[in-house]
């Protein structure tokens, strides 16, 4: 592999080069990677933002660089880094922070922050959508794209089954007990609606976050070098979600896929759905019925993650580089911009000031569902993250899908995950 | 005139092939912990890795299931493509097809067939009564899934090979045959399964190589979940090279997977050489 980033490295450096010679002394290049992860036109967006940027400042030459997936765009980003020429800027996932500052790549944006009115900008986001980015006292990514679980529940379906369409479940207990009247089976027995779907392929560490939440327990400490994954609470949480299955038959067994979500709750074979934020102007524009979009339920409390992506600057840039692309950071969440990308894309508001825009209070008026993320906000806890953060994060994973499959009990697959994540942060405490 | 090609062959294959052996046997750099020089490290805790294992196990059952049912079916349908019928070039385009579609549509394709209660499986086994099965969701079920997808995806593929060859195999000796009242399956065991024995050597080496080469889409459809259920062994390295970034333990991994495939290749050709008829 160390071959192949020699070989990067060198077609790297030669076209790093050649855009040294051809930029004139002035203008500061500020390549930028960014993700694209929820559907629309995002590419389009981007690439205006900078254009837009671009001809505000034109000493400063922002060039957008579109790279996959979020785990592509770190692979390209980490990659690009190792071979000593990495992008200025580049959104990732906000628990990347641990992984970022681990292979030193990023610098804190507190660096840039030195104006009463930079002071200002930093304090304006919502709490919530810090706690990632922040470690050992620093802030190391700026709210960009960003996300969190709700909860969204078919009006119709509620009615046939002669519950309030306009009053979705707010206890798991009221969860457990409108998904049993929201299920219905065909005279064979076999189900054919679910009350309730709770997506558990690929990332289902971050929906249980949701429970554990919840169930009132943090998953991991500040410092991401300790788990909690057999606290009771969280064998708890687990066993609540396996429940629903196993013990009551309103959520479908085995591993429910993300991607297929919003389609089940579309052609109504699920009433109620947990899923991101980000699903909601797709589910608005292909839903034949009246939905409604909930907070998650509270168990001992209300809880939910946070999600998406930071946007983060980069160590190996220069000076002139890093100062162009904070002031792009800035520019880019200022907000009325942060409206627009919030309307365009269904990613939530990242400050109070941009749902005080006039774009976002009409946007909200037209459209009310739009505001419940916001509303969850003052509940929601940073998104779970620790060193070595996808390897801790998959032992997570595999013990939830064991459970979830019936290879392993809650309680047995909870103290496996913990077992390895402690193995894995041994050498970080 | 071949030092181009010979640069080009060093650069992308043998000096990566070395330097992926030299990194095998250092540790993972780290911004503050330079590579250093850790023996045969990477290749103990590949032993004490439970998913490695897993990810073996489950590569070999999807060789062993996909490499004869490929092959098998991609000559039966060789076989029935060949002869003369109506609509013979409209099967052949049918059967070629999958091959022709990227695999990440296919896998897509794919994930909505195996969709719980409304995909397409469920909708032909409800119309027998059939009890709902979350095909990709169950850890019973998740490898055999993936592998009848690999199977769709080959068998047209290697067909074309067949075709290839049963196509220039001269008429006479099916006439011959005749004359001499062997029957069809006769013809098939001594005259036709002799002289494709070049083709089935060709076309199981390259099964061989893809059961461990496919992995678009366990990326696609299942992310080698259910807890590892579909993790072939080259998403793991994936996994480990690119998710986790522990260089070193990824490349202990791609030489002992290259080291696999080199020794079945070689096995392949030269046993089966023995065999062949050219």
């Amino acid at each position: 592999m160390k071959c192949n980033f020699t070989i990067i490295r060198g077609a790297i450096a030669t076209v790093a080069i050649g855009a040294t010679v051809n930029a004139s002394a002035q203008v500061t290049e500020v390549p930028f990677y960014f993700p694209v992860a929820v559907g629309g036109p995002i590419t389009k967006y981007i690439d205006q933002f900078a254009t837009d940027f671009n001809k505000e400042n034109p000493t400063i030459k922002v060039a957008p660089i579109y790279a996959g997936s979020y785990q592509d765009t770190i692979v390209k980003a980490l990659t690009a880094n190792k071979a000593g020429t990495p992008p200025v800027a580049s959104v990732l996932l906000s628990t990347d922070t641990f992984t970022l500052i681990d292979e030193d790549a990023i610098v804190p944006i507190d660096n840039f922050v030195k104006t009463a009115d930079d002071k200002a900008w930093l304090a304006g986001f919502y709490k919530a959508f810090l706690l990632n980015g922040q470690v050992g006292g620093k802030t190391w990514g700026v709210p960009f794209q960003r996300s969190t679980v709700v909860m969204y529940w078919n009006k119709e379906l509620f009615k046939e089954a002669g519950l309030d369409p306009n009053k979705p479940p707010q206890t798991w207990a009221e969860m457990t007990a409108m998904a049993q009247k929201l299920t219905k089976k065909d005279a064979s027995g076999k189900t054919t609606q679910y009350g309730v779907q709770i997506p558990s392929s690929g990332f289902p560490y971050w929906l249980f976050q949701g429970l554990t939440t919840q169930n009132d327990v943090i998953l991991s400490n500040e410092a991401g070098t300790q788990t909690k994954f057999d606290d009771p609470k969280v064998i708890e949480a687990l066993q609540y979600w396996m429940d629903l299955s196993k013990k009551y038959g309103v959520h479908p067994g085995g591993i429910v896929e993300w991607g297929t979500t919003p389609k089940d709750f579309m052609e109504k074979k699920a009433a109620m759905i947990w899923t991101t934020t980000g699903n909601l102007t797709n589910i608005r524009s292909n839903a034949k019925f009246d939905f409604g979009v909930a907070m998650l339920p509270t168990g001992k409390k209300r809880g939910s993650p946070t999600g998406g992506g930071n946007f983060y600057i980069f160590k190996k840039a220069t000076p002139a580089q890093q100062a162009a692309a904070f002031k792009f950071a800035k520019w880019l969440t200022q907000p009325e911009r942060a409206a627009q990308w919030g309307i365009e894309t269904g990613y939530v508001a990242v400050s109070p000031a941009a749902w005080d825009t006039v774009a976002l209070k009409k946007y909200a008026a037209d459209f009310p569902p739009a505001t419940v993320a916001r509303d969850q906000l003052q509940y929601a806890v940073a998104e779970f993250s620790t060193h070595d953060n996808q390897r801790v994060t998959k032992a997570l994973n595999d013990g939830l899908q064991a459970a979830l499959t019936g290879s392993k009990t809650a309680e047995a697959a909870m103290k496996d995950a913990q077992r390895e994540a402690e193995r894995l942060l041994k050498s970080y405490k | 005139m071949l030092l181009p090609a010979l640069v080009l062959l060093a650069a992308f294959t043998h000096y990566p092939a070395v330097a992926t052996i030299i990194d095998s046997f250092m540790s993972t750099p780290k911004p503050n912990r330079p590579s250093v020089f850790v023996g045969l490290d990477n290749y103990a805790s590949m032993i004490e890795d439970p998913i490695f294992w897993q990810a073996l196990r489950n590569n070999l059952w999807f060789a062993l299931a996909t490499i004869p049912l490929s092959v098998g079916l991609a000559l039966a349908m060789a076989l029935w493509v060949n002869a003369r019928m109506v609509g013979r070039g409209f099967l052949r385009m049918a059967y070629f097809t999958p091959t022709v579609l990227p695999m990440i549509a296919v896998a897509n394709i794919w994930l909505f067939f195996y969709t719980p209660t409304y995909g397409l499986l469920e909708q032909i086994g409800g119309l027998f009564g059939l009890p709902s099965q979350n095909w990709l969701g169950d850890k019973s079920t998740a490898l055999a899934s993936i592998t009848v997808v690999a199977v769709w995806k080959e068998a047209g593929f290697f067909m074309i090979f067949y075709l290839a060859a049963l196509q220039s195999i001269s008429p006479s000796l099916r006439e011959a045959a005749a004359i001499e009242g062997a029957g069809r399956w006769f013809f098939f065991r001594r005259v036709l399964w002799p002289l494709l024995m070049p083709t089935t050597i060709f076309v199981l080496v390259n099964a061989v190589i893809n059961a461990f080469r496919m992995v678009d889409h366990v990326v696609v459809m299942t992310r080698g979940g259910p807890d590892n259920a579909t993790s072939l062994l080259l998403y793991h390295l994936y996994e480990v090279g690119f998710k986790y970034w522990d260089q070193g333990y990824a490349a202990a991994i791609t030489v002992v997977l290259i080291g696999t495939l080199a020794t079945v290749a070689l096995v392949q050709f030269f046993v089966l050489d023995k065999k062949a008829h050219y």
